[in-house]
């Protein structure tokens, strides 16, 4: 089993980080088309996560007592693929798979068909209230264990969101987690330009949740955010508003996080990108 | 195959509207059915009148979510996850037409066991604007890969096909059909994907699901007076379909009709002329349906009047099919 808050290196997390994009760039090639930057602006989360924080059971995926993690921005799976082969979910083979027909790995999570994905998501919007029904139903079950949901920040903007936030501080959920990768922008250019989000704590707060604002890729802060976490049987859900870079890690993608939202790089660019982010893990 | 006759009531004796369907059955058998089966949990969005005896029951495994249907219906499936059997009552317009989404990608998609139980289905909220009409609930929810969609024709039907809810992966939109009128004196046997004979005749079949099979068996006692008879099915099982039972009927009989209080797109009458086509069964097809325009407003007793969704309506359009 792996326990909560397991021990590891800051530098070993950032490292973790770095792996979790240059898997992405293999998957996003096999597939022909993928979402870097909004996958490279979670890297730390998704790493601080699974290599510390969630307690699971890679050989008892449906273990009852196991923490849940739920992709709301389902569209950064290619992240995800790779941490779930490396714990033991499924073997690395799998990932050979990723996008052909047949693949149980998709470009969005489906849960019938990966071991390891707690819900399936895609259409964004939904997995905030399935948390919410997870976490209530671990009320219901006299479990401790915890419910995380990573959503983007355009992903706010579903009106269902906030159905599920006034939802979850209403049956006082101390075992939801909603993490919102803020990265500031969305398919089409800067969220807030096209519905404005902010503010996104007091928001959340006005909603009855315990907001705190971090640097998402500060994997200090946020273990220490994680580790912080309300025991599971209080009374207030936890919103993590993780500011990010969409793009993070990468100086061109940094610079032009839209055009690198939904694309392909070409060897040439590969090359580039993969020796900036290996030269970093050196 | 063998089927159990159904003990039916005596259409002329007993009374028109089912009272014990505006009564609430579907409150009733779900509060039964948690007496026994702990994983089972009920959500609604501001329907709670409904579980009141539910609520009584069984009160921490009622949850109520708010004026906020597209919610309940994701909530649903994270409890699903975790091994609950949750039913969500709802109002048939909201709870099925604007979740069609959410049921499609967090229920049906993932085959997670949640009921949907709409209320006040058809022109049962006639009065309220056609907001309130549900009349495209079936075609929606039919068109959804490992849904399955079951419309009782009365109360006993909803006693017996609520408790066969029970025990099914994937989900179940039960339609409660509040204008029906009463057709079976106990819960009838159901097998799931069949549909039941309930009269025998050669000249016609009729064939309705909800409050359409009181009008198809009432239609049939006058059809018989005329000397046209009547081979009459209830359809509580929209999907699956009972695709035998309408290639059987109609190569004896020639002549087809369905009745439902749902739009004449993609329910009842799109099953039974898409299952004859594909079979090469030719035949004589009309239903008794709603048009595909705008819907009046009114009382529903009026409307089912001025749509024909009557047993005088049923007949009539039963002899135009018989004599074409």
């Amino acid at each position: 089993m792996l326990e909560r808050g397991r021990p590891i290196t800051s530098a070993e997390l950032n490292r973790r980080a770095d792996w979790i994009r240059l898997q992405t760039v293999d998957l996003i090639e096999q597939a022909g088309i993928g979402h870097y930057s909004s996958t490279f602006s979670c890297a730390e989360i998704i790493a601080t996560l699974y290599y510390h924080v969630l307690r699971l059971r890679p050989d008892d995926p449906q273990w009852p007592d196991r923490d849940r993690f739920l992709l709301g921005k389902g569209h950064v799976a290619t992240g995800l693929w790779p941490v779930l082969a490396d714990l033991g979910y499924y073997p690395a083979e799998w990932l050979k798979q990723f996008g052909k027909i047949g693949s149980p790995l998709n470009d969005h999570p489906n849960m019938r068909l990966a071991p390891g994905i707690d819900f399936s998501s895609g259409s964004l919007g939904h997995n905030l209230s399935v948390a919410t029904g997870i976490a209530y139903a671990g009320r219901l079950s006299n479990l401790d264990y915890r419910t995380f949901v990573l959503t983007g920040d355009g992903e706010l903007q579903e009106g269902q969101v906030w159905e599920a936030a006034m939802a979850a501080s209403h049956y006082r959920l101390g075992n939801l987690v909603a993490i919102v990768d803020a990265n500031g922008f969305s398919g089409a250019g800067p969220t807030s330009d096209a519905m404005n989000i902010e503010p996104l704590a007091t928001r959340f707060e006005a909603f009855g949740w315990r907001a705190v604002e971090i640097d998402g890729h500060d994997v200090d802060a946020l273990t220490r955010t994680f580790d912080e976490l309300p025991d599971p049987s209080s009374s207030q859900p936890t919103c993590v508003i993780a500011r990010t870079r969409k793009g993070k890690g990468v100086a061109m993608m940094e610079e032009s996080p839209q055009a690198w939202h939904l694309g392909l790089l070409s060897p040439r660019l590969r090359d580039r990108v993969v020796a900036e982010i290996s030269g970093r893990m050196r | 195959m063998t089927q159990t006759e159904p003990k039916m009531v005596d259409v002329f004796s007993d009374v028109e509207i089912d009272t014990a369907l505006a009564t609430n059955a579907a409150g009733f058998a779900i509060a039964a059915m948690a007496d026994t089966n702990p994983h089972i949990v009920t959500l609604t969005a501001d329907l709670g009148a409904v579980l009141a005896e539910f609520r009584e029951r069984h009160p921490a495994r009622y949850i109520e979510l708010g004026i906020a249907e597209t919610n309940s219906v994701s909530v649903a499936a994270g409890l699903a996850t975790c091994g609950y059997l949750p039913y969500i009552y709802s109002m048939a317009p909201f709870g099925i037409l604007k979740c069609a989404e959410q049921i499609r990608t967090d229920l049906a998609y993932n085959h997670l066991p949640v009921r949907l139980v709409g209320r006040l289905t058809g022109l049962a909220m006639g009065i309220f604007g056609t907001s309130h009409h549900a009349v495209e609930d079936v075609a929606v929810a039919r068109a959804l890969t490992n849904m399955t969609v079951i419309a009782p024709a009365d109360s006993n039907a909803v006693l017996s096909l609520m408790r066969s809810t029970e025990h099914h992966e994937g989900p179940i939109y039960v339609r409660i059909s509040e204008g029906a009128g009463q057709v079976y004196a106990e819960p009838p046997a159901f097998e799931f994907g069949r549909w039941l004979r309930l009269r025998t005749g050669a000249d016609v079949s009729l064939i309705g699901h909800g409050m359409g099979v009181g009008l198809a068996v009432r239609a049939a006692h006058e059809l018989a007076a005329r000397g046209v008879e009547a081979d009459v099915y209830d359809a509580a099982f929209l999907k699956p379909y009972d695709a035998d039972s309408i290639v059987d009927t109609v190569r004896r009989t020639g002549a087809v009709l369905t009745i439902e209080d749902h739009s004449e797109v993609g329910g009842l009458a799109g099953i039974v002329a898409e299952t004859l086509g594909r079979n090469g069964v030719s035949a004589r097809v009309g239903h008794v349906a709603l048009p595909d325009e705008d819907l009046e407003v009114g009382v529903p007793a009026d409307l089912y009047e001025y749509y024909g969704l009557t047993p005088a309506g049923v007949v009539n359009k039963a002899l135009e099919l018989v004599q074409l």
